[in-house]
């Protein structure tokens, strides 16, 4: 029993990392009605360039403000370069333009970096709470602990940034509805920037978290693959389900690997959470916490 | 001023349903199988010329992967392009293809090739249709997140269970030897031959397919699936036979690319990276075409060839050599880039500009 809470609170801690993946691809799919794949190469981006400058020499702080100056310059190409050219667009088409934006992004934070695999240290030590061990015997990384105290920090600074800033109920006006936003006089473009903006600014969290934990590499694209799922299972259009999708898939994941692995093979880590959302599109098409939809001649 | 069709007139039935209904594409359709069916090979024999040219690279580093490509696409481009469901497993219906043929071959004595490949393309389409069933109830993104599914179990399922692969360790298969008819299909040119032999077959098939009822149905369904229902096209036929179609000829597509261009496939092979470029390719050719399928296959195997070439004669000329990962990084900027081109300035691809162009020079030079 001990050891199912372990690993049960240990797939919890990596399904938060999954929801922060999940939360930049709602913020942008709520404001903008685009399914952004590039989400994962944004991450990758972002962490890779933090690191960049750590290895020029700029302190951290400095080395992720700039990352951050160099996600608003990539927010506002993708409006100018991507968003505006398709605006009206169906969304399956942005949806395989955003494909091609991840290539383009890879492509430029490889050719800038490099392709290495880099190391970030942010100071926090991936190493079991002794407190824990001591007294329950349970086997928790601080560093999960930690990451997961800064996503709940994130989801907070954000749910305040959408409940009482003007942005913010702007932000949700565009993405209830595009042509009466744009009647009471918000412009849709600028809205669209700070959502990437945003967006960006998630990557950033999410790829320092990550690329602590595993090392800043060409698989943190992948990651916008693992967000799948979880968008899934939570719903396109709500930042909640994207928190409580990422708990699912990571403590059922973990599970699934440890109680049904070893009967199949092992290694069900990959498909597990999309047929578990598969299974829970069945019954349920919308998500858990998605908005119904319906259809029309 | 290409051609006039003035005084072509159809007076049967027949003459109206015709695939090509103009004579002048007739002839130029009868020119261009024959200059690939005879006139390739020959030039390929003909010492002068094949002495210019190393026709093996261009046989199997160029042209057979073109062909499987265009197969794959082709099989891709039915269900995306014409059914509406975007898919992003093609590579795990190729991979099935490519197992299922090699399986057939090793467990079925004395099967004829072609049949396992034919086999292998139905168990694909099996598969396909499993994963499509979730098409009856999702659309969209949760199709494409379903097909994702499909993409990693396959690639899971073949890595893991070692009877696919015969029990050779990580999965690798080496396809059997190439034999038709009891002749073996051994050199570039006969599996050339063979390749394309497959491929306009199914081509030709699939261009009658989509002009057929089916075919319309499928782009009712596309264009918009209540409408459809509504004026009563079954939703669940239409839909698991596009992707039960598709994922025959990316079997049979997969079992080529085993067969006839690697001869030694891993499941590891048909990764997501390998749909991806599929898509790609529909994308670039042109979503719900044909022709497009083609095109973008060449475009897009022939790019990254384009680009090594240039690379490596701009470090001859220039004397230095390009820091490594160069090249790779910029042909993948330049995929992403030509992506979003085409999404924005060109959304049907190359298929639509070779379109324009003809429509242009039949006119030229009095357009009105």
């Amino acid at each position: 029993m001990q050891f199912f809470f372990e690993v049960l609170i240990g797939g919890l801690l990596a399904g938060v990392m999954y929801s922060l993946v999940a939360l930049g691809f709602v913020l942008v799919y709520k404001a903008s009605g685009v399914f952004n794949f590039a989400q994962g190469a944004m991450v990758f981006f972002a962490a890779l360039t933090t690191v960049g400058f750590i290895s020029m020499g700029a302190p951290f702080w400095l080395a992720v403000a700039l990352a951050l100056l160099a996600m608003v310059a990539l927010a506002f190409f993708t409006e100018r370069m991507v968003l505006r050219p398709l605006v009206n667009q169906p969304q399956i088409t942005l949806f395989m333009a955003t494909i091609g934006l991840a290539f383009f992004i890879e492509g430029v934070a490889q050719l800038t970096w490099g392709a290495q695999v880099h190391a970030l240290d942010l100071g926090i030590a991936d190493e079991p709470i002794a407190w824990l061990m001591d007294n329950t015997g349970m086997n928790i990384s601080k560093f999960d602990l930690v990451a997961s105290g800064i996503a709940a920090a994130l989801v907070a600074v954000l749910a305040i940034f959408f409940n009482k800033t003007r942005t913010g109920r702007a932000l949700r006006a565009v993405a209830d509805d595009h042509q009466a936003a744009l009647a009471v006089g918000i412009s849709l473009q600028r809205i669209w920037v700070i959502v990437w903006v945003v967006a960006g600014f998630v990557a950033l969290v999410t790829g320092l978290l990550w690329g602590a934990r595993n090392g800043v590499q060409f698989a943190l694209t992948f990651l916008a693959l693992k967000a799948l799922p979880v968008l899934i299972l939570g719903g396109f259009e709500s930042i909640a389900g994207a928190i409580v999708g990422g708990l699912i898939v990571g403590a059922s994941e973990k599970l699934a690997e440890v109680y049904i692995g070893p009967h199949v093979g092992g290694g069900i880590e990959s498909w597990f959470p999309y047929v578990l959302a598969l299974a829970f599109l069945l019954v349920r098409p919308e998500g858990l916490f998605g908005e119904r939809r319906i259809d029309r001649v | 001023m290409l051609y006039r069709e003035a005084g072509q007139f159809k007076t049967t039935y027949a003459a109206d349903q015709q695939l090509f209904p103009i004579r002048q594409d007739r002839i130029g359709m009868a020119i261009l199988l024959a200059a690939v069916f005879v006139g390739v090979p020959l030039a390929a024999a003909t010492p002068a010329i094949a002495g210019a040219i190393d026709f093996n690279y261009w046989f199997s580093g160029v042209l057979i992967p073109f062909l499987i490509f265009s197969l794959a696409a082709l099989g891709l481009n039915i269900l995306t392009g014409y059914a509406g469901q975007l898919s992003l497993g093609t590579a795990a219906f190729m991979a099935v293809g490519a197992f299922a043929a090699y399986n057939f071959e090793l467990r079925v004595p004395g099967i004829p090739m072609l049949a396992s490949f034919i086999l292998a393309g139905v168990v694909a389409a099996l598969i396909g249709i499993v994963f499509g069933l979730p098409s009856l109830r999702i659309k969209g993104f949760y199709l494409a997140v379903a097909t994702l599914a499909a993409q990693f179990f396959v690639v899971w399922a073949l890595t893991k269970f070692g009877w696919f692969s015969n029990y050779s360790s990580s999965g690798v298969i080496t396809a059997q030897k190439l034999a038709v008819f009891g002749y073996a299909v051994d050199t570039p040119v006969k599996r050339y031959l063979l390749v394309l032999a497959i491929v306009s077959v199914m081509a030709l098939a699939a261009k009658n397919m989509v002009r057929s009822s089916i075919g319309r149905a499928w782009m009712a369904v596309r264009d918009m699936d209540v409408a459809a229902e509504v004026v009563g096209i079954p939703m669940m036929k239409t839909k698991l036979l596009a992707f039960a179609i598709s994922s025959f000829y990316c079997g049979v597509a997969g079992a080529l690319y085993a067969f006839a261009y690697l001869g030694t496939v891993e499941p590891a092979g048909f990764e997501l990276e390998l749909s991806f470029r599929i898509l790609f390719m529909i994308i670039v050719g042109g979503v719900g075409s044909i022709l497009g399928s083609f095109l973008g296959a060449a475009f897009i195997v022939l790019l990254p060839i384009f680009m090594d070439l240039s690379a490596a004669s701009i470090e001859r000329s220039f004397g230095f050599a390009l820091p490594a990962g160069l090249v790779s990084n910029l042909t993948l900027i330049l995929f992403g880039a030509l992506i979003i081109f085409f999404l924005v300035v060109e959304p049907l691809g190359l298929a639509r500009l070779w379109q324009i162009a003809k429509e242009k020079l039949r006119l030229w030079p009095f357009p009105h």
